[in-house]
């Protein structure tokens, strides 16, 4: 792939907590239309990445979406450039109703008049989310609110999607049913960073991988390459 | 039962006065988890800037309650931005130490100034009509009307637009709202505008009602208010509004029918007695845990 297809490009990047670093400079891309998975084990440094592709968190490093340094400009504005977080644990306002959720995302649109076709796409992804949208958001399930999560996302039309471990807490059915979601939404043109402690099934969705252990990417490679790693299997898929 | 209709009308109007200011504490206390303590000197400033507007430029009572909100509101965002947000992630303690301070600076400020109390003019037309047996007064009604109006134009903001739907997200969880492209400081200074502006209407109102005004007049009140917050639930703004007209009531009826030095020990024993069956308050919800 030539560099014009780079979306998201972060070099060197490093994060710090109180002199702890996390991420210890590391360097990864994200070509358009891609899925790119970044897996790795609890504290890793998976989170923190996001985090500071997002704007939440300082860091040292270069970050630049479609050829843009990201390193000044704040969180919220972000979004307007196309970059959407779906955070770990979800992050729903429980004291918000379903559509409010998915209203708030639109803060930032300038296209008002697109927003009943991409509400009636988010319900029709996620019927469920139609049925409960006058509900508050805290009384939903744990899968309903990951779904939730990913529609926000979808209603702030972020050309790059970063999901923090969608999988976290869900039952095998609604695992499966939130990554045969991500592919479809990747189908319709969003590119996808994924964030996963679950390697088989980010990897196997995944057009390419990246392992990262203790802040540093050890591995990389495309998803079928890494599934087929002795490391990776010992590591990460059970043996 | 006439004397107890009169004094009711009272207690509606003291108790709006609290129900506006208390709803500044539950604002502030509903997005940054913090007590501004400096939000009855607020109050007091509201007041000044009544005296300033109406007594010394001469103003009527509209573009006078204008200026006090608006100069208040100003006041209010100035104070966030400079001595509040440097600790937003630093222990509350810390927040709430530090809106005691600015509590004081500007009680004396004002009194650098002010060192004497200071008559505010009447502004509103003094009318009182009889309905029956009991009388009310124009300045009765529109201090009650317009506290109403107020709470009720708050109340749309808060759950019908796009600001309110942020402020309540922001009380949720402040962390994750620049994610949806919401501009947290942005919202936080509406917050404190909306919240200060609506003490400061307060201040004006009160020195219609008891027209000398001095740089202390708002820490009584402001403790009053305080309670009003916590008895309708901190960080409730329906429970505010509720929280206040109890407080008013509460008051009126004791100074009414007990001993009046046992007004403000029952406003607080209250407080107690409440925190002990209610911790959250009448319509606090303890937060459901987060997954
Ligand atoms: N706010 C914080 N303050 C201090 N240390 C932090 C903070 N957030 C994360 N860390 C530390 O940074 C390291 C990386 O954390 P991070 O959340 O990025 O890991 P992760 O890969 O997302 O892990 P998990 O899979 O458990 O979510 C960990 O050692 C963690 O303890
Ligand atoms: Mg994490």
């Amino acid at each position: 792939m030539s560099a014009a297809d780079v979306l998201l490009s972060v070099q060197d990047l490093q994060v710090s907590y109180n002199n702890i670093r996390a991420v210890k400079g590391i360097s990864f891309d994200v070509h358009e239309g891609e899925i790119v998975s970044l897996i790795g084990a609890n504290g890793a440094g998976k989170s923190s990445t996001l985090r500071a592709i997002s704007g939440l968190i300082p860091y040292t490093g270069t970050i630049a979406f479609q050829g843009k340094d990201l390193h000044k400009i704040p969180a919220d504005q972000l979004v307007a450039l196309g970059i959407a977080q779906v955070p770990e644990g979800r992050g729903i306002f429980g004291n918000l109703t379903v559509y409010e959720n998915l209203k708030l995302a639109t803060w930032q649109r300038k296209d008002k008049q697109e927003l009943p076709k991409d509400y009636e796409r988010v319900f029709t992804i996620f019927p469920r989310l139609k049925e409960r949208r006058s509900q508050q958001a805290g009384t939903l399930s744990g899968g309903e609110q990951q779904m939730l999560a990913v529609g926000r996302a979808l209603m702030s039309r972020g050309r790059v999607m970063l999901l923090d471990e969608p999988s976290m807490g869900l039952a095998p059915v609604l695992v499966r049913e939130i990554f045969r979601i991500i592919l479809e939404i990747n189908k319709t043109g969003t590119t996808i960073l994924l964030v996963e402690q679950n390697a088989n099934m980010a990897l196997r969705v995944a057009n390419r991988g990246y392992v990262l252990e203790t802040g540093v990417i050890t591995l990389s490679g495309s998803g079928s390459e890494l599934l087929g790693n002795p490391r990776v299997k010992e590591a990460y898929l059970g043996g | 039962m006439t004397y107890f209709l009169q004094q009711f009308l009272n207690a509606l109007q003291l108790g709006s006065i609290y129900a506006l200011i208390a709803l500044g504490y539950t604002m502030v206390y509903g997005i940054l988890t913090m007590i501004n303590f400096a939000h009855g000197d607020l109050f007091m400033i509201g007041a000044f800037f009544c005296f300033i507007a109406a007594g010394l430029l001469k103003l009527p009572f509209v573009p006078t309650l204008l200026i006090s909100m608006a100069g208040v509101a100003l006041l209010g965002v100035a104070i966030e931005r400079v001595a509040y947000k440097p600790l937003r992630n630093a222990p509350r303690v810390s927040a709430i130490i530090t809106a005691l301070g600015v509590g004081l600076f500007l009680e004396n400020f004002t009194l650098v100034f002010s060192p004497y109390p200071q008559s505010v003019p009447t502004l509103i037309p003094n009318q009182t009509w009889m309905l029956g047996p009991v009388s009310i007064s124009s300045l009765q009604i529109i201090i009650v009307l317009l506290s109403i109006g107020l709470m009720i134009l708050l109340d749309l903001i808060v759950q019908k637009t796009m600001i309110g739907m942020a402020m309540r997200a922001i009380s949720w969880d402040k962390a994750i709202v620049p994610l949806m492209g919401v501009p947290l400081n942005l919202i936080i200074s509406i917050t404190f505008a909306i919240g200060t502006s609506l003490g400061a209407a307060a201040g004006v109102m009160y020195a219609q009602a008891f027209p000398v005004i001095d740089p202390y007049m708002g820490i009584m009140v402001g403790w009053k208010a305080f309670i009003s917050a916590v008895v309708g639930g901190i960080g409730n703004i329906r429970g505010a509004m509720i929280g206040g007209f109890i407080l008013g009531l509460v008051e009126i009826m004791v100074a009414a029918f007990m001993p009046s030095t046992y007004r403000d020990f029952v406003a607080f024993a209250l407080l107690l007695v409440l925190l002990i069956f209610r911790p959250h308050g009448i319509l606090g919800k303890p937060r459901p845990q987060k997954v």
